[in-house]
């Protein structure tokens, strides 16, 4: 399946190693793009494309976070629980997720809309708490930030307040 | 505070500044790479960076000169360089800035790196939750390709390099230079034991230069302005040029801040960063990521350079600044980072592996009000027999929240194995095995 759809684009990544193995986590991670996980079949097709056995792209997903072996919902909601964003405020606003949407730390919403996870340092601690949806970074929450970003969320499957590219602190203008 | 110049943040502090390739140019950019490539030899670059005395700035603060020089010369096959973008070292958030606000400027120490050691190629590991700074590297990389800065025949030389940006899945441990360079092969990201080195035995067992964002983005500065020049800023001869120091906390103004070497950690904190976030004082902080031992408000006039932090018996690592006021029980921040190096152990080495679980499972017990006579020296002896016992430096490095806690605040975890004590009903409790 990901050889028909994404032939070209493998055959890209292929080029760039001169050991087929190295393309494990870009197929990985394209196959997680795809299907929002890793399936047991997308692990199947690229053993077969890296000629290895399944087995051994199972052992090496395995020992990666970011890929989910299992379905979740549409929207990954991933919020940094370790110590600098524990001490802005984090723990407080994963519990406030929680009573929110209704679900525990590691559940999914009954719609399947939302699934919530903490997880360690995203490389944001001067703009904790933050949280990581999909592949945007949500930073500097406060409660009303995050309901408009589930609304946003729900209603257009992505949010105006999510994070450009990261400076902080801002440059000042001249003039001020 | 003295007056000095920013170097690797000057561009993008200018208002409007997007990290364009016109941009770049525009601010004098590629003219490294062109002068590398019209005046100097391989050797000569390596010289210079040596000259300089520009250390690695992701952590272990090795002579970054040094390093390229161990490359074989005469290597028949293809050499590597890697750059180390998989910045995940709690309270560190600096390369994240340079990749996707001046993606050139690391494009081009790339390139000249690449040809001071004679790589062809060059992988950027960047960690797979920066979507966005890899999405800014890949068109970043296409603009440069377009203007003949990469390719096969660079600016019409015989020089030919490609750069590529290979995304993580979300391993702290991948930081580690060998980790990484399995995790590019498409394994496990287990560290291997050294020697053999990178230099000599790396990507593909072939000769390899692994190489931190900040410390790439030097490179085209020093040869602009001169070894000498950059020798002479921050605190030198041993910690030379500036470093961006990554503030978090509880100050006022948490973020980036560009200094020479050298300044204090109470400049740091106090001036750019505006001091406490409010009328609580300080109480600790950590000087350089999760894995640097905490400091004490008697540290506050240390100098920010590789030796000073050492002598004060710490380190500088990564340049992670994180602040902890007065109320922040120091036995809950010790638990929170081992929940983090728990998390993130490999499972290679036993002392590491088991290790962390056990320190982990006696903090939270501590915490929770079950902490017992005797836990402060089992924590002690378990962090004693992880230290200097692993392959990689992560062994080190978990530990060292738990030892420097117990070193300054000990009375805390004291004070809760006592208040655990005496509420303890001691009819019913399970007897612990002990050998």
């Amino acid at each position: 399946m990901l050889r028909e759809k994404h032939h070209q684009y493998i055959a890209a990544i292929l080029k760039r190693y001169p050991v087929k193995r190295s393309a494990m986590l870009p197929l990985l991670n394209l196959a997680q793009r795809e299907e929002g996980y890793v399936s047991e079949a997308a692990m199947k097709e690229i053993a077969a494309i890296l000629d290895l056995t399944p087995s051994q792209v199972y052992e090496t997903a395995t020992f990666y976070t970011m890929l989910n072996l299992k379905p979740i919902g549409t929207f990954h909601i991933q919020v940094c629980k370790s110590l600098m964003c524990a001490l802005v405020g984090a723990d407080e606003l994963i519990h406030w997720l929680e009573d929110h949407l209704g679900i525990k730390v590691g559940e999914t919403t009954s719609d399947n809309l939302f699934t919530l996870s903490v997880v360690e340092c995203l490389g944001s601690c001067a703009t904790g708490p933050m949280m990581q949806v999909n592949d945007d970074y949500y930073e500097r929450l406060d409660r009303q930030k995050v309901t408009q970003i589930l609304d946003d969320l729900r209603r257009n499957g992505t949010s105006p307040l999510k994070s450009g590219p990261f400076m902080c602190p801002e440059p000042v203008p001249p003039s001020s | 505070m003295a007056q000095y110049e920013k170097i690797l943040l000057r561009n993008m502090e200018q208002p409007g500044y997007r990290g364009s390739l016109h941009e770049y140019e525009r601010t004098g950019g590629y003219q490294a790479l062109r002068k590398v490539l019209r005046d100097l030899s391989p050797a000569q670059v390596i010289e210079a960076v040596k000259n300089s005395g520009l250390r690695g700035r992701g952590g272990a603060g090795f002579p970054t000169g040094i390093k390229w020089g161990f490359v074989p010369k005469d290597h028949p096959g293809p050499k590597y360089l890697c750059c180390n973008a998989d910045e995940s070292e709690p309270g560190t958030f600096k390369d994240r800035q340079l990749m996707e606000r001046d993606p050139h400027q690391l494009l081009e120490g790339i390139l000249i790196a690449c040809y001071a050691i004679g790589a062809p190629v060059a992988y950027i590991y960047i960690r797979g939750e920066f979507r966005l700074g890899a999405k800014i590297l890949e068109r970043a990389i296409e603009e440069a390709r377009g203007a003949g800065y990469i390719g096969p025949r660079i600016l019409g030389t015989d020089v030919g390099i490609e750069v590529y940006v290979h995304q993580g899945a979300g391993a702290y441990i991948c930081g580690e230079e060998t980790a990484l360079l399995e995790s590019l092969e498409g394994k496990r990201g287990l560290p291997r034991f050294k020697p053999p080195f990178p230099a000599t035995h790396g990507l593909y067992q072939k000769p390899t230069v692994v190489n931190n964002v900040e410390t790439l983005c030097n490179v085209p500065h020093i040869v602009n302005r001169g070894a000498e020049w950059f020798a002479s800023i921050g605190s030198p001869p041993k910690s030379t040029g500036t470093r961006i120091f990554c503030l978090s906390g509880h100050v006022k103004r948490p973020g980036n801040y560009e200094v020479p070497m050298g300044v204090t950690f109470r400049e740091l904190i106090f001036e750019l960063g505006g001091g406490m976030r409010s009328e609580k004082p300080l109480k600790g902080f950590i000087p350089g990521g999760a894995s640097a031992p905490f400091l004490t408000p008697d540290h506050l006039d240390v100098k920010m350079d590789f030796e000073s932090v050492a002598q004060a018996g710490s380190m500088l690592g990564s340049g992670g600044v994180t602040v902890m006021e007065e109320g922040t029980s120091m036995v809950w921040a010790a638990l929170r980072l081992m929940e983090f190096f728990y998390h993130e152990s490999c499972g290679k080495c036993t002392p590491c592996r088991e290790g962390s679980s056990w320190i982990l499972q006696i903090l939270q017990r501590i915490w929770a009000g079950g902490g017992r006579p005797g836990d402060l020296e089992l924590l002690e002896d378990l962090c004693k027999n992880i230290e200097g016992r692993t392959v990689c430096a992560f062994g080190d490095a978990e530990v060292s929240p738990v030892l420097s806690t117990l070193r300054y605040w000990r009375d805390e975890y004291e004070a809760l194995i006592h208040q655990a004590e005496a509420t303890r009903t001691t009819k019913g409790e399970i007897p612990v095995l002990t050998m």
